[in-house]
């Protein structure tokens, strides 16, 4: 392919991205809602999410209430207006710190090589072999269940997959003779990977961070469905589809079903949505 | 030779038990201009990331301005005073710029690292060096990716310039260009050599190359040098067989492959 062929595919590839790509702009849209349910949450519950009323256990929707009550008649509609809060902060605050360590040990893996690459990848395998749900039952063990017990130990977790990913790149980035270059011009390493480095892997790195927002919040609703999470009765989603799994054996799987649609809506439209910026590097 | 703007004596580099780079010496008048060439593999890209302090010698020294630096720089005032000694330009112009930085960026860059210029003087310095290898305002605004690759090294040039480096390091910095666009770079480099008084390390496999821009001429095979001397010379006389070989390898009228070993006097028979 020609030079020219591939800027064209490039740009055709790019304002499809920015005009034409429908799912793109559904899935960009449907975070954005997330993140505004999630700022806002609280003052946009038409109810106090924690007033139980045992009077309302199971029911339906009614006016004013559009999705009924949980077994201990609380409003289904505030308590996800209030939970998408602590469901949306703790998947970003595991992008945020696994993304920082793992680029960081990517980078010096990529830049020093020899001795510090190859005892970095040794302390990478080892963490590897710890599922993330392990640590998070050990964290919760050592620090009491707690939503920041969780997020830690899910940091530490995915902290390799980040570092594997992006070193091979790094690595790739840290051949090119643009950085030699600026290595001859005097430059520091430290400026050189913040200017140059980490810059050209960026696209790679907002594609990780997408997917890994996915994995957590997933991850993190299953460790509050095990109770080593968020507490009750404080509402997210994750907690609401294990308080929920009562209902559903009693035929009353509103708790549960809304929960969970929450989540996968969110964590399909960031999957989707990572996928696509993944491509655009390509 | 006035005293030499850049000397290395006994350089040897050897990764594991292959040596690359075995006992080379070279000297290089200031504003000169000497040609290492040799076949791939003969230790001439070796001996150029040495002399800019990319890869450390096993052993021998360099000297760049009587300063040695066989070690790597201690401190930033050390790296950046030695980035003003010598600069590279690289083979691959589609490899050697930044494509998320302009050209204009990337020299920006250099001279904040080495002057105290304001962004005006700077401004203006960017746009000297840009002059000085025909490289108009759009082009250095633009993005390296629309640039050609004979636009590219011309960025790489000005890049080398920026830092006012007494010695720039050719690695066989037109190789990946058409012959017209060669023709162009080495005039360019002429040009530069004459205006400024840089003094150029020509690394190439190409003698034609060579010829047009070498003052004086190493001649590298399995990291060693196996002959030396005036390009003139070392390329219509040579004296060692493989410079004869290398000779006979290039194309011309009546030209026929001489195969390596076979006696390279008058080609083939």
């Amino acid at each position: 392919m020609s030079a020219d062929a591939v800027v064209r595919t490039a740009r055709s590839r790019r304002a499809r991205l920015a005009a034409g790509d429908v799912v793109a702009w559904i899935c960009g849209g449907i975070i954005a809602l997330a993140v505004l349910v999630a700022i806002l949450g609280p003052l946009l519950a038409p109810h106090d999410p924690n007033a139980a009323d045992l009077n309302d256990q199971f029911v339906g929707p009614v006016a004013g209430h559009p999705l009924g009550f949980d077994a201990q008649g609380r409003d289904l509609l505030s308590r996800l207006l209030a939970g998408a809060r602590t469901s949306m902060l703790g998947p970003t605050a595991v992008v945020v710190l696994a993304m920082a360590a793992g680029v960081l040990a990517a980078v010096t893996a990529a830049w020093r090589g020899g001795w510090v690459d190859a005892a970095l990848g040794t302390v990478m395998d080892v963490l590897f072999s710890f599922p993330g749900i392990l640590l998070a039952i050990l964290a919760s063990a050592v620090f009491g269940p707690s939503l920041w017990a969780a997020v830690i130990a899910l940091s530490i977790a995915y902290t390799p997959y980040v570092a594997r990913v992006l070193r091979s790149a790094a690595v790739r980035e840290r051949a090119q003779e643009y950085i030699a270059a600026a290595e001859v011009q005097g430059a520091s390493a430290v400026a050189i990977c913040a200017r140059h480095l980490v810059p050209n892997v960026a696209p790679l790195i907002v594609a990780q961070a997408t997917l890994l927002f996915g994995y957590a919040m997933v991850d993190l609703a299953a460790i509050s469905f095990l109770g080593l999470g968020v507490q009750p009765p404080q509402a997210d989603w994750g907690v609401m589809v294990s308080t929920g799994k009562a209902g559903v054996l009693q035929g009353y799987p509103a708790e549960s079903l809304a929960a969970g649609l929450c989540i996968v809506v969110v964590v399909v439209a960031v999957n989707l949505l990572g996928e696509r910026l993944g491509e655009r590097r390509r | 030779m006035a005293e030499p703007v850049l000397e290395a004596r006994g350089l040897r580099k050897v990764y594991g038990d292959h040596v690359a780079v075995d006992g080379v010496d070279l000297a290089l008048a200031p504003g000169g201009s000497l040609g290492i060439v040799g076949e791939s593999g003969s230790g001439k890209t070796t001996v150029a990331r040495m002399i800019v302090g990319l890869t450390r010698p096993t052993a021998g020294t360099i000297a760049v301005c009587g300063r040695d630096r066989s070690q790597p720089a201690r401190g930033t005032a050390e790296r950046r005073r030695r980035a003003r000694e010598v600069q590279i330009v690289f083979q691959n112009p589609y490899a050697s710029l930044d494509p998320r930085r302009s050209p204009a960026d990337a020299l920006d860059e250099v001279l904040r690292l080495h002057t105290d210029a304001g962004a005006d003087e700077r401004r203006a310095r960017i746009a000297e060096l840009g002059e000085l290898v025909g490289l108009d305002e759009r082009m250095l605004r633009a993005r390296p990716r629309a640039l050609s690759g004979g636009q590219r090294q011309r960025v790489a040039i000005a890049r080398a310039l920026a830092a006012q480096p007494r010695v720039i390091v050719l690695d066989e910095a037109v190789a990946a260009l058409d012959v017209s666009i060669q023709a162009q770079i080495l005039n360019l480099l002429a040009d530069v050599r004459a205006r400024i008084g840089v003094a150029y390390v020509f690394i190439s496999h190409d003698l034609a190359v060579v010829r047009q821009i070498a003052d004086e001429t190493l001649v590298m095979q399995r990291g060693r040098v196996v002959e030396r001397g005036p390009t003139e010379q070392v390329l219509d006389d040579p004296r060692d067989p493989y410079t004869r070989l290398l000779r006979a390898s290039v194309p011309g009228p009546g030209w026929r492959p001489v195969r390596r070993g076979a006696p390279t006097t008058g080609g083939a028979t």
